[in-house]
């Protein structure tokens, strides 16, 4: 059963190369339900793959199947290979899960659009990708996956380019994963040059990557060196700072996009990828961790408190996104990758959940998303409003949705932190930053489904908000209903129902850092949480539902610290001219040196050339001398 | 005896290198090379080389020399060349002093690699056949030498005779076919070829 | 003074000397005239200073080899004039008075 992991990544293959040739011939509504078909087998693939897992005892939870050699080159053999084990399934699962019921709420949400066919093209494109990354073997299938993605992200936030600022975005997305993936390649070549191998487990002859016997021949600088390299990949590509600036822009896409690859999937790729080279992280300099969990949680925090001054209904989730992804981060580095991959479900539910949610509302409201003009909907539109409450209560942290067990498990994490005092304060950080993270989405709530009505019924900008269809109702109450039990996926009560935990164990307990932290302890700190979120929702309400007390939204958070302008600004200023030297020294001087090179032949061949001037007497003087010279060396050598 | 004759023969022989060098007309430059020539073939005459002194009498001084008059007044180039400038600058100085350079240099390989100067040829002996026998003459002894050790380079040199002649006979050919085109020799000498 | 010069003995080093001197105004002259005629004429000079020095070695060796290496110089020497002048002819005809100096066209 497992052998037919190939399957998985496949199908949605299948579903873009039959898009490619005969999308446009299909059709609305057809190629949609095509696409979401073959990525509906995917999931079902997955399932099938996971029972076969499943049934095996826990230890040989490992299973690697080649396809073949894909890069025989010297040295380095690399193959087209997956792995299953307990984290690529999980991934493998709620990404073909979410991503099939994005896939049915996409038929709904794209209707009449003219390139309807190539939307559901780039859809399951973006799906094998990602299957790609989370089931790969080795570093290179991995990264495949990683530009793969990286790519449809590309394709679809500038779907449609048109629009000069949807292009941008696009570009901007694709330019600061760049930034990424240097950091990604670079981690390649450290591998490669240390330990001569790419693949994550010995597979046959050679030792993987990530084994005990590769890595405890490695000195800790290198690790550290490679996890780092990594890690910079994985801001990149999941949006922390320095390189989260892709992120809001990329709203320009269309909804569906922005549930599925900018909530859901591909932002959590950095996650999983740290997850998957714990040992390195592991083996490293301590400093590391604490690096990545610092970078997580500042930028959780920074991105809170930027999202409690947006007004476009997508900006606050797109800013929300980037500060739990913050929270993941902080987890991997407090070495909870449990914690983190738990998160990182019910994350995915949640957001995806309000993404479409948000898309349903723009949708009602033709094409509406300041959410100053919106207001009392969950009059017109119930059922998106009851399955959003639901997420918002979710990441809010209020038990028992899974939000708050999840968050729970990682504060704990960073709380129980064996290391200096930075721990505490980092779980402070986190604890002020789920204060807001309720704050901002009850705001959300309030402004978008209660209070008064403030949109347009009469006059040329009339809407009149209305249902969403039920392809698109369906997805959203089937993410509500993992909204509410998710959490039931690693509940803290006990071991034995620690799902989760016990699953994820044969890849992450080696790295995993134990908690050693008394019950009581770990009862009040959930309490806190509990009830500084609970305030948060009443404060909110007192400004957004009842207007008793006055909103704080002030101008530094709404233009997000003023990060992109700093940028702008330094780019075009000190930045462009430090870029400008090194072109021109790359000008001037490497190519300066080859052209020198020729500079100099010919120079020297012109001024030789004098050489010959034709006349036979002074060839002949020259012979002469010359038969002198070697005359005198003769002679001198014999004298 | 030696001496004088030496002497004697040696002077003619610079003098007549030195007119060779210096004079301006062609006519000249040839009679002064036939003096040398013949002090040349004195001084083999001296050394025991009795044939050589007659074949370079006949040949060099007989038959090249007067080979050089024929072309000088065949092309009529018996105007006397301008010696007084040299376009080409710094060659005249560069030529003394490779001159000066070159007989320094045999000079000097002489006089500092060899303690008694009397016996400067230090190499094998006799290695083709003795100079000095009584039983046969100069003649005989070049005739053996040449048609036993050396038949082989004898025959080629023969054989370099006749390219000699034919080079001759192509080179001076006049074009025949096309008047004045330069490229006219080239292609009689295409035809030869065939 | 007759008794000085009766004993000196012209040996082979004088033959060298005067063959190296002779190859000297041989090289000098053919460097620095240019008429092409006469330039030949000095590689004549230099040819003959070579053909002295071996007949000197071949009478201080005692060995007829030298001589019959002068015979091979005669040979090649009268077969170069031969195809030399040849050269010389067809190269005056066109340009009747040229110099060595006018047959400049290979400048570099």
């Amino acid at each position: 059963m497992v052998e037919l992991v190939w399957l998985i990544p496949a199908l949605p293959l299948t579903g873009f190369l039959l898009l490619v040739f005969f999308g446009r011939r299909i059709g609305e509504p057809l190629a949609g339900w095509l696409a979401t078909l073959l990525c509906g087998g995917a999931f079902a693939a997955t399932v099938v793959v996971f029972a076969g897992l499943w049934s095996k005892p826990e230890h040989e939870r490992h299973f690697q199947q080649v396809l073949f050699d894909w890069l025989p080159a010297g040295g380095l053999k690399v193959q087209l290979g997956f792995l299953v084990d307990p984290l690529a399934i999980t991934m493998a699962l709620f990404v073909t899960g979410v991503g099939t019921l994005i896939h049915l709420y996409s038929i709904g949400y794209m209707h009449g659009d003219p390139k309807f066919s190539k939307f559901f093209l780039y859809l399951n494109l973006f799906a094998f990708s990602m299957l790609m990354l989370v089931l790969g073997n080795n570093l290179l299938v991995t990264f495949l996956g990683w530009e793969g993605v990286g790519t449809c992200s590309y394709f679809l936030i500038a779907f449609w380019f048109t629009d000069e600022a949807n292009a941008s975005a696009g570009k901007k997305a694709f330019i600061t994963n760049r930034i990424g993936d240097w950091g990604f390649m670079v981690a390649m070549f450290l591998a490669f040059a240390t330990a001569g191998t790419l693949t994550y487990f010995s597979n046959g002859s050679t030792a993987g990557l990530l084994d005990e016997v590769t890595i405890a021949h490695l000195p800790a600088y290198t690790t550290t060196a490679i996890a780092a390299l990594l890690f910079i990949g994985a801001v990149g590509k999941s949006a922390q700072l320095p390189l989260y600036v892709w992120l809001p822009d990329a709203m320009a896409g269309p909804t569906p996009v922005s549930a599925l690859i900018h909530a859901a999937t591909m932002v959590t790729s950095g996650v999983y990828l740290m997850t998957r080279i714990s040992p390195l992280l592991a083996h490293g300099y301590t400093w590391l961790p604490a690096l990545i969990a610092v970078v997580g949680a500042v930028t959780a925090l920074f991105a809170a408190t930027v999202a409690i001054a947006q007004n476009d209904i997508k900006k606050v989730l797109a800013y929300s996104t980037v500060s739990q992804l913050g929270y993941m981060f902080l987890a991997v580095g407090s070495g909870a990758y449990v914690a983190a991959i738990f998160h990182m479900v019910t994350h995915a539910f949640f957001k995806a959940l309000l993404f479409l949610g948000a898309g349903s509302v723009i949708h009602g409201l033709h094409d509406e998303q300041d959410m100053r003009r919106m207001g009392g909907l969950r009059k017109y539109m119930p059922v998106t409003a009851v399955t959003f409450i639901i997420a918002w209560l979710a990441i809010a942290g209020v038990p028992p949705f899974a939000g708050f067990w999840s968050k729970d498990d990682i504060l704990l994490a960073a709380w129980a932190h064996t290391g200096s005092a930075l721990w505490q304060v980092l779980w402070f950080v986190g604890f002020v930053t789920a204060l807001l993270t309720a704050y901002y989405m009850s705001r959300q709530v309030f402004m978008v489904f209660f209070g008064e009505e403030r949109f347009e019924t009469e006059g040329e900008h009339a809407v009149h908000p209305h249902e969403a269809p039920w392809t698109m109702l369906v997805p959203l109450v089937a993410l509500g209903g993992l909204s509410f039990v998710g959490g039931g996926l690693n509940l803290p009560f006990n071991d034995s129902i620690q799902f989760l935990d016990r699953w994820l164990a044969p890849v992450v307990e080696a790295t995993q850092r134990p908690l050693d932290v008394a019950g009581a302890t770990q009862a009040g700190l959930a309490i806190a949480t509990a009830v500084v979120s609970a305030l948060s929702i009443l404060v909110a309400a007192r400004v957004y539902l009842q207007h008793k007390a006055r909103a704080i939204e002030p101008e530094l958070f709404a233009r997000a610290w003023y990060y992109d302008e700093s940028i702008s600004a330094f780019v075009a200023g000190p930045g462009g001219e430090a870029f400008e030297r090194i072109a021109a020294f790359d000008r001037g001087i490497v190519d300066g040196a080859v052209n020198g090179v020729a500079t100099l032949v010919r120079a020297g061949a012109t001024k030789l050339r004098l050489a010959q001037s034709g006349y036979v007497r002074n060839y002949a003087l020259g012979i002469a001398v010359g038969a002198l010279i070697l005359v005198g060396l003769f002679i001198g050598r014999a004298v | 005896m030696q001496l004088v004759i030496f002497v004697i023969a040696a002077a003619v022989i610079v003098a007549g290198a030195l007119g060779v060098v210096v004079s301006a007309n062609p006519v000249h430059a040839a009679l002064s090379l036939v003096a040398t020539l013949f002090g040349i073939a004195v001084l083999f005459v001296a050394q025991d080389a009795h044939f050589l002194a007659a074949v370079q009498v006949i040949v060099y001084a007989g038959a090249i020399v007067v080979l050089f008059l024929f072309v000088i007044m065949l092309l009529g180039v018996d105007r006397s060349e301008d010696l007084d400038t040299e376009p080409l600058g710094g060659q005249r100085p560069a030529a003394v002093v490779a001159g000066i350079l070159l007989v320094g240099v045999a000079l000097v390989t002489l006089f500092l690699t060899h303690r008694d100067l009397d016996r400067v040829a230090i190499g094998a002996r006799s290695v083709v056949g003795r100079l000095t026998d009584p039983s046969e003459d100069n003649v005989s002894k070049l005739g053996h030498a040449l048609f036993t050790d050396y038949l082989f380079a004898f025959e080629i040199t023969s054989v370099l005779l006749i390219i000699a002649v034919v080079a001759a006979v192509v080179l001076a050919r006049r074009a025949s076919r096309t008047m004045g085109a330069p490229e006219a020799a080239s292609d009689d000498r295409a035809e030869v070829v065939e | 003074m007759s008794v000085v010069l009766a004993d000196l003995h012209v040996t082979e080093t004088w033959y060298l000397v005067l063959g190296a001197l002779l190859f000297t105004i041989g090289a000098i002259g053919l460097l620095v005239r240019r008429n092409p005629l006469v330039m030949f004429m000095c590689i004549e000079l230099m040819l003959n200073a070579v053909n002295l020095t071996f007949v000197s070695f071949a009478r201080a060796l005692d060995d007829i080899g030298g001589q019959v290496i002068v015979f091979f110089v005669l040979v090649v020497a009268a077969a170069e004039v031969v195809a030399g002048l040849g050269i010389i002819v067809a190269l005056m005809r066109k340009r009747p008075g040229a110099t060595a100096d006018d047959i400049s066209i290979l400048k570099g």
